[in-house]
């Protein structure tokens, strides 16, 4: 949690004051309102990643009305890179924490699996604004990659039986090949900065 | 577009020689031997078979390739070839020469190399691969440059008539990292894909870099030392900025124009493969016309195109641009590397200078490592993830110099240049000691060093999902801290693409319906088809494509007859199409849960019946699609009237014999009944299948009241059938089970003659009509519709053999249920 630089949390200071319109707490109103959000079919998901008590390892569920400054950094630190000194352990625990951010995010009820109809509920929004592609696609393709972890995590069920939902450690197995090292980051700096990396991404 | 060979330059005077014959004949030959006359074509010719030849002797082994990498074995092959051609001549007649290499053979790996380019990740580490291969080729060729001639001058080498421009022209053109010898090793390592990309985008961008190098310095040269002043090095500088990013934008130019064009080919299915080519090649060409860099302009013209000829194209004609662009590209390649190793059998380019030499080998190397190490020193300041030490060592271990050197070198022009030779020889030693040591060393490096390998993942739809919620998680928390990231900018990209680019490049029908994920899942479900008739191959259980297939095609001619003719029997299969459109419904999950359900549990329930619909799908598609007359730019599909006829017998005589036992209570032959017994019992506790198993019961539902249906259902399937045949690219799927919204589509794309041909062409015998009329009297013929084309009903002969199951049903469940509200989009008829 303390990763963040000064600067870096000055910064993000800044931010949230911008956010709450100089309150000591965010709603989820204030982050609805951010106009760039608006094309991202899983606003709803995220925004509420950021008022779900999970995320702030304190072992507590439920969520929130409103956070504050901690809570949103706390949330935030989800994100920060791997640095060169970073050890090998400390990059799995840093993954870990990602996909348990991941995680929670599907796992809209708490109770530790995400079933079909939590993830069908994801899928579907996530594939919401491609286009065509219908709710019944969404349904499908939320199938058939519920059960390719079905699949993987047990690989001789019965014909009775009947898999509840994936566990957290069923998700972190299917995401192993997952490369998380070299993505979800961001990298926290000034409000205005633009990385090197995009600058011809439009040629 | 042909590979030609170097000798056809070599040869043209003996071919003019040749053509003044004719005058003098003293008679009338029957057979003449006219070896001049195909000389050139026919060399050429056993050319590209020797080095397929020789790529096939040298795979067969894969012993030697997996030490020895396969570039390096070409090139001691090509050795070999030519000391025999030498002996022959006493002369190199074969050599590689600039004209051939740089405008028949390197077009098409580059094109290859643009097209395959996974974008993503080559314009995610865009930043550094162009610091690399801008600011890292001109440290090579500067430091090369200069530090030979201080060594030329400390008196290293020996007299030799170089000066410093020269040494700077010899290092610009030593300087690039080649792509063909990177891709060739690299491709055999496996090394993580951002290592892999920084490594390969470098090579191909610095190729064009260092051409435009060598351009100005070659200007340099003939401007001579005293001309060049502060203003002509001023013109130099933009020059490069001005060729490489002129390159680039006409590449781009000509990206769009090819994706413009594939819009409008849909007529001419067959020869738009060739379009890619011929406008690729164009822009590589336009490009030289106009001295940008023609490499860069190829590059970008693949990178660019690729995702909307992709979608524009036709199916088939993709996968033809996928083949014939590997099948140019490794062709070539082989072809370069064993001109690479013939040209070495040649005396007369061989100097030897040990100091001049050896220094250029070990500048080589120490430079590369140093610039690698400094450039990504100051990367790795502002990356998100940093470059590691080990990926460090292994990109400048990596810095392989390959055929695209070479050609610099034999361009250069001897009259300036008085150590010609000499730096031939060198480029030679060098591309030489790169491919082969570095390259035989490379995979003992990587694995000694324990670099990040690439993992080899299989394609899962849930990791595809995950990462399309990856990228929006991460733009949103860009967006609420507020920051202009990477993510960002990727983020309006993507909207600006989406949004305009994709509407003026792509074809409207395909527009909307490519998404990654799904695409993603329908490859699935074609891999598990495809692996479900293998396991039935194996098993020889695959009675039922026969069966099926014919049934198919009565029902596809004779369906609307017979729903007048023999109402029994249409009851009966109404049943199945009731089934069929209500199973509709909701078909994709049922087919995917059964598809996955089925490679889970090892394939042990064969006759699963979803599966088993789809498969039948696609092998009967299979089967007809051998039967099609010569034409040369339609594939056409077999009606032969008589064939249909037997078929038709045959497909009746079974229907009857399978219907009567059924009806009688005995056993239908068919296993599939049983199965689907099973089948419900066994899913219908597991959650997940509900759907499936819902949609048997609806099946049953429908009983009553699917009289119209059937007729409709027919029809469409008779109809959509050729629509079948040519695979719609666009849309990316052909099985309707996997993708109901597509279905309202399809009939509108059928022509109106070849429906009235479906009607047509169904007349029956009497005979049959009286042969299958059965004493029985369905009660459900109050319903007999007529005839309709249903939008939704195209895959319902998909369900051919589900009466067998319905009646089944029948006699478990006595009274069937009362009629459901039917479904009510199934009925779109557009008659």
């Amino acid at each position: 949690m303390s990763d963040f630089s000064v600067e870096q949390i000055k910064n993000l200071h800044k931010r949230f004051e911008q956010l709450s319109g100089n309150e000591e707490t965010i709603s989820r109103e204030n982050l609805e309102n951010i106009p760039a959000l608006a094309n991202n079919p899983i606003r709803r998901q995220i925004i509420g990643a950021f008022f779900d008590k999970r995320n702030q390892h304190q072992n507590e569920v439920g969520s929130f009305e409103e956070i504050g400054f901690e809570q949103f950094l706390m949330v935030m630190s989800h994100f920060r890179p791997p640095t060169l000194k970073t050890t090998e352990e400390e990059r799995e625990t840093m993954r870990k924490e990602k996909l348990r951010f991941l995680f929670n995010m599907h796992d809209t009820d708490n109770d530790g699996t995400i079933t079909l109809e939590e993830y069908r509920k994801a899928v579907e929004e996530l594939l919401s604004k491609s286009g065509a592609i219908g709710q019944e696609a969404a349904k499908a393709i939320a199938d058939a990659a519920m059960l390719e972890v079905a699949s993987t995590n047990v690989p001789h069920m019965a014909p009775d039986d009947f898999y509840e939902g994936i566990t957290f450690e069923h998700f972190e197995q299917i995401l192993k090949g997952l490369e998380m090292e070299s993505r979800m980051h961001i990298r926290f700096l000034d409000v205005d900065t633009t990385t090197m990396h995009c600058g011809r991404s439009t040629s | 577009v042909v590979a030609v060979c170097n000798i056809s330059s070599q040869n043209r005077t003996r071919m003019g020689l040749n053509t003044g014959h004719g005058s003098s004949i003293k008679e009338v030959p029957i057979v003449t031997f006219k070896w001049h006359h195909v000389e050139t074509p026919y060399l050429i010719a056993l050319w590209i078979l020797v080095a397929g030849l020789a790529k096939m002797v040298i795979e067969a082994n894969h012993h030697v390739t997996n030490v020895i990498p396969e570039s390096a074995l070409l090139i001691c092959f090509g050795f070999i070839l030519g000391g025999m051609v030498w002996g022959a001549d006493k002369v190199q007649t074969f050599t590689l020469t600039p004209t051939v290499f740089f405008f028949y053979l390197l077009p098409q790996i580059i094109l290859d190399a643009g097209y395959f380019m996974p974008n993503k990740l080559f314009f995610g580490n865009m930043g550094a691969i162009l610091i690399y291969a801008i600011i890292g080729t001109c440290w090579n060729a500067a430091s090369l440059g200069l530090s030979l001639w201080g060594c030329h001058k400390g008196g290293a080498m020996g007299d030799l008539d170089i000066g410093l421009l020269q040494y700077l022209l010899f290092g610009s053109l030593m300087a690039a990292v080649d792509p063909v010898a990177v891709i060739a090793v690299f491709e055999q390592v496996h090394v993580n894909e951002v290592l892999f990309i920084l490594v390969f985008g470098e090579s191909l961008l610095n190729d064009g870099v260092t051409v435009v190098l060598f351009n100005v310095f070659d200007a340099f040269v003939s401007l001579g030392g005293s001309q060049i002043d502060a203003v002509e090095i001023i013109k130099g500088i933009i020059s490069f900025f001005v060729v490489a990013f002129g390159g680039s934008l006409l590449g781009f130019v000509f990206g769009l124009l090819v994706s413009l064009l594939t819009r409008c080919t849909k007529n001419i299915q067959i020869i738009e493969p060739g379009f890619i080519f011929v406008l690729g090649y164009l822009a590589y060409l336009t490009a030289e016309m106009l001295s940008l860099s023609a490499i860069l302009s190829i590059v970008f013209c693949g990178v660019c195109c690729q995702k909307y000829i992709n979608a524009n194209m036709d199916e088939k004609s993709v996968s033809t641009v996928r083949y014939t662009m590997k099948v140019l590209a490794n062709g070539s390649e082989t072809m370069i590397f064993v001109f690479l190793g013939i040209s070495a059998i040649d005396k007369t380019i061989w100097v030897w200078n040990t100091g001049f030499i050896l220094l250029t080998l070990l500048f080589i190397m120490v430079y590369r490592f140093i610039g690698v190490f400094f450039l990504t020193w100051i990367l790795n300041r502002y990356r998100l993830v940093p470059i590691g030490f080990i990926d460090q060592v292994i990109m400048s271990y990596g810095g392989l110099r390959g055929a695209v050197a070479y050609g610099l070198a034999v361009m250069l022009d001897e009259n300036k240049i008085k150590e010609k030779n000499l730096m031939i020889s060198t480029t030679l030693i060098v591309v030489y000691f790169t491919v082969i040591f570095q390259g035989i060393t490379m995979k003992p490096l990587v694995t000694w060093l324990k670099v990040k390998r690439a993992a080899v993942t299989e394609l899962t739809l849930i990791e595809k999902v995950q990462n399309k919620v990856f990228d929006h998680v991460l733009v949103a928390i860009e967006d609420i801290s507020g920051q202009i990231g990477h993510n960002y900018m990727r983020d309006k990209w993507n909207y600006f693409e989406e949004k305009w680019m994709s509407w003026a490049l792509m074809k409207p029908s395909v527009r909307k319906s490519r998404d990654h994920v799904f695409s993603v899942f329908h490859q699935l479900n074609l891999k598990d088809a495809m692996s479900y008739v293998a396991e039935g191959e194996r098993r020889g259980s695959l009675e039922f494509i026969r069966n099926e297939s014919a049934f198919i095609d009565f029902k596809k001619k004779f369906g609307d007859e017979f729903s007048e003719a023999m109402p029994d029997i249409m009851a009966n299969m109404s049943d199945d199409h009731g089934a069929a459109s209500d199973r509709r419904r909701d078909p994709v999950p049922s087919v995917s849960l059964e598809m996955h359900e089925q490679t889970m549990k090892g394939m042990r329930e064969t006759e699963d019946i979803n599966t088993h619909h789809l498969l039948q799908q696609h092998l009967y598609k299979g089967r007809k699609q051998h039967r099609h007359r010569y034409s040369r730019s339609h594939f056409d599909v077999n009606k032969d009237e008589n064939e249909v006829q037997e078929i038709f017998q045959r497909t009746m005589r079974s229907r009857l014999e399978s219907f009567k036992s059924a009806k009688m209570g005995v056993a239908p032959p068919k296993t599939i009944s049983k199965y689907s017994k099973k089948d419900q019992q066994q899913k219908m506790p597991n959650g997940k299948s509900l759907d499936r198993s819902k949609s048997y019961y609806s099946g049953d539902e429908d009983f009553e009241f699917s009289e119209g249906d059937s007729a409709s259902g027919y029809d469409a399937s008779g109809s959509t059938f050729p629509m079948r045949v040519t695979y719609r690219a666009g849309a990316g799927i052909e099985n309707p089970a996997f993708m109901p919204d597509m279905d309202p589509m399809t009939p509108i794309q059928i022509p109106p003659w070849l429906m009235e041909a479906e009607l047509d062409s169904g007349m029956v015998a009497p005979s049959q009509r009286a042969q299958v009329r059965l004493p029985w009297t369905p009660s459900n013929l109050r319903r007999l519709a007529p005839f309709r084309a249903s939008a939704q009903s195209n895959d319902s002969f998909m369900l051919a053999d589900a009466p067998a199951t319905q009646q089944r049903d029948d006699e478990e469940l006595p009274p069937p249920p009362s009629p459901p509200p039917p479904p009510s989009n199934r009925d779109g008829g557009y008659m």
